[in-house]
This record gives structure tokens, sequence and C-alpha cells, in this order.
């Protein structure tokens, strides 16, 4: 009775996959692409803001720009050494795939931290989510920007924190819990940031559920899939960078 | 094994050259908004271009997108885009704020 059971013809209840690839895939590409439209509203609402305000204030100077440059190819290059880790899982070269996704993970950390310089510079000067400086009857200018580039610099962490964890699993752990209380105690207590780097143990405390109650060996597909998500954020930058600087500079 | 390889290599390849085109396309942003190419309205067309393409090249080839199944291709590509697109009816409105004001 019970092979009869097993030998159920099941052929058809089954439908082939969606898109003729593994779900994992299927399900990071639709969550890019409702994740593309939070970033669309956005941009669309620090749009609306610059067209209809003449007096939008344009206050980042040469130094704002070199560093968003040195961000923007900071991402470019962790989006190459993303790829090429992909490339090397699907090889089976494990240690080259560990050491391209410690690579990326570098560069997405340098751009957290030259992202977080420059909206420490900007409070500096006097910026708040409710004001700015350079144009006073345009309050809204600091909330639409700290939103935007908020959300994103949220994403690179936390594809760093994802990488992290493909690249180390539990490992990884101790790690993250470290820079947390490195870089909890070295802000300032006046600074944004020392609020902000909670999001590190929030990061270790959920890569921690999932690695403790679904503890797996993450294979090409993980590599590949957590690569859709990088490359993601690397693309929303590539607008988040014209319209938020390059149309806003002080020359 | 010599095709794998053979594969990887050209694949590698590609991605450098992928790479070196969206440096190139940030360093040509950069430096029309530095100089002030253009008018601001005729800049954002201008940078809008260019960030689509750079987009279109992060899409095909670091997410893969061009070696997927045309049906993948199109139905994620037209959802996403047809959706960005909608966002765009709001912008009337802030051209009416710009002559009309705020009422």
């Amino acid at each position: 009775m019970a092979d009869a059971a097993v030998h159920h013809d099941i052929a058809g209840v089954y439908e082939p996959s969606l898109f003729g690839t593994y779900s994992k895939k299927i399900g990071m590409w639709l969550f890019l692409a409702s994740d593309s439209l939070t970033f669309g509203a956005l941009l669309f609402a620090y749009s609306y803001g610059r067209v209809s305000n003449p007096s939008w204030p344009t206050p980042f100077g040469k130094e704002s720009i070199i560093n968003a440059t040195i961000m923007t190819a900071c991402l470019l290059s962790s989006s190459l050494t993303m790829v090429l880790g992909v490339l090397a899982a699907h090889r089976g070269d494990k240690s080259r795939t560990r050491n391209w996704l410690f690579a990326t993970m570098f560069f997405g950390a340098a751009f957290v931290v030259l992202h977080g310089m420059e909206w420490s510079k900007l409070i500096h000067e006097g910026m708040t989510p409710f004001t700015n400086p350079w144009a006073p009857s345009v309050p809204q200018f600091g909330g639409t920007f700290f939103t935007l580039t908020g959300m994103h610099m949220l994403h690179v962490t936390i594809g760093v924190i994802y990488l992290g964890v493909v690249a180390l699993r539990k490992k990884f752990l101790p790690v993250l819990l470290l820079l947390w209380l490195i870089g909890w105690l070295a802000t300032p207590a006046s600074n944004v940031f020392h609020l902000g780097v909670h999001v590190l143990l929030i990061g270790a405390v959920v890569a921690a559920m999932v690695l403790f109650l679904h503890p797996k060996d993450y294979d090409s597909h993980d590599v590949e899939v957590s690569g859709l998500y990088w490359h993601f954020v690397d693309l929303v930058w590539m607008f988040i960078f014209p319209l938020v600087y390059l149309m806003s500079t002080r020359v | 094994m010599h095709t794998v390889a053979a594969t990887h290599d050209e694949r590698k390849a590609q991605y450098f050259w992928v790479w070196g085109a969206l440096l190139i396309l940030t360093g040509v942003e950069v430096f029309l908004a530095y100089e002030r190419f253009f008018q601001p309205v005729r800049m954002l067309e201008v940078l809008m271009v260019l960030s689509v393409i750079k987009a279109a090249l992060i899409i095909a080839y670091f997410m893969h997108l061009k070696f997927e199944v045309p049906f993948m291709r199109f139905m994620l590509m037209a959802a996403i885009v047809a959706c960005l697109c909608l966002m765009c009816i709001f912008f009337a409105d802030a051209m009416r704020i710009l002559s009309l004001g705020v009422k």
C-alpha cells in the first residue's frame, strides 16, 4: 500500500518553474522588483520637490562631488568583484569565491564609511531632516535627501552582512558583533551614527536566527542570488548619484 | 573541459569591459555636471539617458538577465518600467505648483 502511495502519478500536479530557473532566483527578482518601486517612490519624491521649488539648494561643492564619485567607483568595483565571485562559485572554487566576496564587502564597507562622512559633514553644516542652511524656504530638502540616501545606505549595510553570512556563515557573527562594538564605541555620542550603528546589532540578531534555525552550506546558487541583491544596490545608486549630487553641484 | 574554461575566460573579459564602460560613463557624467555643460533641464535629460544605459549594462551583464529566458526578461522589465513610468504622472502637479503656486 505504501508503495502505491509513493508511486502516484503526480507529474501533472506540479507545474514547471515560472521562468525556467530555480525558485530562489525568482524570489529574489520579485523582491528586487518590489524594492525598485520603493526606491522609485523615494526618487520621485525628491524629484517632485526639486521640480516644484526653483530655490532648491545646491550644497554639493567640489569636495562632495569628488567624495560621491569615489563612492560610485567603489560600488562599481564591488559589482565587478561580486560577479567574479559568482563566476568562481560556478567553477566550484570555494576559496576564490570567498576572497571575491571579501573584496565586495570591503568596497561596500568603504562606500558606507564615505557616505557616513558625507552625512556628518552636511549635519555639521546645519542640515537636519527639517531644515537646511542653504535654502530655509525649502525644508523638504533634508527630509527627502536623508530618507533616500539613508534607505540606500541601509541596503548597502544589509548587503555587506548578507555577503558576510554567505562567505563565512556562523564565523561571521563574532566579526559582526565586534564591528558593531567598535563602531558604537568609536563614534561620539553626538554623532547620528552612534545610534545608526545599532543596525549592525539588529543584523547580527537576524543573521544568527537564520544561521541557527536554518543551518546549511551555501552553494553557487546562493552566491548568485546574493549577487543579484548586491548589483541592485549598485543599480539604484546609478540614479541617486546624478539626481541628488550631480544636479545639485555648487561649483 | 576546454570549452568551459574558454567560456569562463570570455565571461571574465566581458565583465571587465562592462566595468570599464560603467566607470567611463560615470566620468562623463561628472565632467558634464562639473563643467555645467548644459542648461539644467537638458542636463537632467542627458544624465538620465546615461544612467539608463549604465542600469541596462548592470542588469544585462552583471545580473545576467541577458542570459535568462525571453519570457523572464520581458515580464520583469515590462512590469518594473511600466510601474516606474506611472509614477511620472505626479510631475504634472509639480509643474502646476511652479506656475500656479501651492493651492
